[in-house]
């Protein structure tokens, strides 16, 4: 398949979360929405190091195999992220009893 | 060993080593240990240069190398002593009358608390190392290390009685006068390494180094030098220092004056005389400022009343001469004359030490008279430094004249008249300080009459050798029409080339000898018939003129030190207030001022930070679209 198509679905997929996270107000969902997009960097890397591997022509090469590396720190840092956000979303429901996130604009003062 | 002359790193080492020990021990140490150990160290020093002088005489001279001092780049700078003519020519006049006046010393600052006495002789040790190092240097380099270290000792010793405001301010004046020169020396420094890529006496001074050199640049490189020696050896406008550094203790002065510090500037000059003999116009402004600072100090001389002023202003009077010699071409002559200078201006500022212990610290001359009956040996001894600067045959300070005289005469009929001119007044206010002080009657209180005493052993007897030197100092370089062969100048002619013989006839020389020493004479009989009975009286128009040194001192405070002082007030009060201060206070208010105008950003929506990040990141993107070429 030519790049093009991963190229046009990750733009929309990262599209969708950036609007997600603009627009709700839901922590959960603005969480999902990040996590949208961290994935769409993940499809993108990963379709370039597909394209890039072998591209050298020598079956040892080593072209293209750092974009996949990177997908996987991308993919432990996610994980990471989600037990914190949601540990944090936790203590945040337990203490104001909503999940919405223009409650949390008492640091100002 | 396999040479002698490695052992010239013993001549500083020893009064460094003084230093260190009167220095650190000055609370624990008894006075006599401390002045054993202070004239000791410069006693240890004169041995060693008069064992290397022999050696240098036999024809064995070396530069020494030590150890690798600063190597940058292309430029090595060798830590070296260059031990030859020259240089052990002033290595036995410093480590020589040094080691009088240290002798003299022990006596003369007896009265001082131990830590105080150590302390003088501390820095009158530093003082010495600072000079040998000056005289021994074998590069520009080491010789501008003792040239400041000549300058701090000053200032420490000109400044010894701290307590007192005007000896502070006296030592400042020294020490901001000299760094005036000091500059210069710096920046001619700074060019012949520029343009030679090194700093050797050997290499400088060779075919190749000067081949380096145009004419121009040998000309700034001598003017800048110049203008290090007249801080220094206090010339023209840089001398009103060394009146005031009268203010240290008077063994100091003649430390200063004699030995040392002030002969740097000669001998510098006499060193780079290869490069000066190249840029005879700078050898002619070094003539005339010279003459013009023998005049002035001689004319300021006439009038004043301090018996160390009049000493002082006759050393910078005696210091134009030498300069005048240097210019002529006589370098010499010059460092003849720093030599016999060294014996009977030591001899005389320490003989006026003995009159000032003796008067219990009195410095006027109108408040004293009649001392002779009192004091005979600093007496007689006082006379004959006066007959020797005065230049009466056949004491040493005839021959040293009267061959720069001649060479003047050499030069120009009108320099050698300025000069005979000078040498009169010379004549004339020794004589005059001569009989004031000693003849008349006593002036001064009851009680300081009571008082009045012959100095003690210690003092009298470096009196008495620095007479005898001074009768006899002279028989080293007597002229060849007097039947001599000019020894000195045959000595230094490896490093001093011997000027091109100046074409005056033994007839000619025999007059100009004859006539100023008739003048002379007649000064000294002059001085005796207006100062014998000495009566104070109020001086008035030219005289008051003199009195006030030429108003010198006060033309610099207006022209120099006013404008400054008010550029000063300006940039602190005005430039600092407003414009510095304005310029942070006005950082930190627009700081302020934009954090209040900012505020609304952060209104804690989560959302809106979102918004923005993602308008920035997106602005970022379009700027480097645009951006990238």
């Amino acid at each position: 398949m030519p790049i093009n198509y991963y190229i046009f679905l990750s733009l929309a997929l990262f599209a969708i979360g950036m609007i997600g996270v603009l627009t709700r107000r839901n922590a959960i969902i603005i969480f999902m929405c990040v996590e949208l997009m961290l994935n769409a960097v993940n499809l993108l890397l990963v379709a370039f190091s597909k394209m890039h591997y072998l591209s050298a022509g020598s079956p040892f090469s080593t072209a293209g195999t750092d974009g996949q590396l990177f997908v996987f720190f991308i993919m432990v840092v996610a994980a990471a992220e989600v037990s914190v956000g949601l540990a944090i979303i936790v203590m945040m429901y337990r203490n104001i009893h909503s999940v919405d996130v223009n409650f949390l604009n008492r640091l100002k003062h | 060993m396999k040479n002698v002359l490695q052992l010239a790193y013993l001549i500083p080492l020893f009064p460094l080593l003084g230093f260190l020990i009167n220095g650190l021990g000055r609370n624990k140490l008894s006075k006599g240990v401390i002045g054993t150990i202070g004239s000791g160290a410069i006693l240890a020093s004169f041995i060693v240069s008069l064992i290397l002088f022999f050696q240098v005489k036999g024809g064995n001279t070396e530069v020494v190398n030590y150890f690798n001092f600063i190597s940058v780049g292309n430029l090595s700078i060798p830590f070296a002593f260059q031990i030859d003519q020259l240089s052990s020519i002033f290595l036995l006049i410093i480590t020589g009358v040094g080691f009088l006046i240290h002798v003299y010393s022990t006596s003369y600052m007896h009265d001082e608390k131990p830590e105080h006495f150590a302390r003088y002789f501390a820095y009158l040790n530093l003082f010495v190392f600072s000079m040998l190092l000056l005289v021994m240097g074998a590069n520009f380099v080491i010789m501008f290390i003792g040239w400041e270290g000549v300058g701090l000792c000053s200032y420490l010793l000109i400044g010894f009685w701290f307590k007192k405001p005007e000896y502070n301010k006296a030592a400042s004046k020294a020490f901001i006068m000299n760094r005036i020169g000091d500059l210069a020396f710096l920046i001619a420094l700074f060019w012949l390494i520029g343009k030679v890529g090194s700093v050797s006496f050997t290499e400088v001074f060779s075919a190749e180094g000067l081949a380096k050199l145009s004419t121009t640049d040998i000309t700034v490189i001598t003017l800048l030098l110049f203008v290090g020696a007249t801080g220094k050896s206090a010339q023209i406008p840089l001398y009103t220092w060394l009146p005031d550094a009268m203010a240290g203790p008077t063994p100091v002065s003649a430390l200063i004056h004699a030995a040392t510090m002030v002969t740097a500037g000669i001998y510098m000059i006499a060193r780079s005389n290869v490069l000066y003999s190249l840029a005879p116009d700078v050898l002619n402004i070094i003539a005339w400022v010279g003459l013009a600072t023998a005049l002035l100090a001689a004319s300021i001389a006439l009038k004043q009343n301090d018996i160390k002023k009049v000493l002082a202003y006759s050393t910078v009077s005696q210091l134009g001469f030498m300069f005048l010699a240097l210019g002529t071409g006589a370098y010499g002559a010059a460092v003849f004359h720093v030599m016999t200078h060294a014996f009977f201006k030591a001899l005389m500022f320490l003989g006026s030490g003995s009159v000032i212990h003796a008067m219990g610290g009195e410095q006027d001359i109108r408040k004293m008279g009649g001392l002779s009956k009192k004091m005979p040996v600093t007496f007689w001894t006082f006379v004959i430094g006066c007959v020797a600067i005065a230049g009466i045959p056949p004491l040493s300070g005839f021959f040293s004249k009267d061959a720069i005289l001649l060479s003047a005469y050499a030069k120009s009929p009108v320099m050698y008249g300025i000069a005979l001119f000078a040498a009169l007044l010379t004549a004339f206010y020794m004589f005059r300080l001569l009989f004031i002080t000693f003849t008349g009657k006593f002036r001064g209180t009851h009680e300081q009459e009571h008082h009045l005493h012959e100095s003690p052993k210690a003092m009298t007897l470096p009196l008495i050798v620095l007479a005898i030197l001074s009768v006899i100092g002279g028989f080293v370089g007597v002229p060849a029409v007097l039947g001599g062969s000019d020894e000195l100048i045959h000595f230094l002619s490896p490093v001093i080339a011997i000027a091109e013989g100046h074409h005056i006839s033994h007839t000619t020389e025999y007059i100009l000898m004859g006539l100023s020493t008739v003048l002379v004479l007649g000064m000294v009989l002059g001085a005796w018939v207006i100062y014998k009975n000495y009566k104070e009286k109020e001086n008035t128009g030219f005289a008051k003129v003199l009195e006030n040194k030429w108003y010198v001192d006060e033309l610099y405070d207006t022209i120099i030190v006013k404008p400054l002082k008010v550029l000063a007030d300006f940039l602190n009060n005005i430039f600092d207030k407003k414009v510095v201060d304005g310029l942070v206070n006005g950082v930190g208010r627009l700081v302020n001022y934009g954090g209040r105008q900012f505020r609304w950003i952060q209104s804690g929506q989560v959302g809106s930070y979102v918004l923005l990040m993602v308008v920035s990141i997106l602005l970022i993107f379009v700027v480097q679209f645009f951006l990238r070429k």
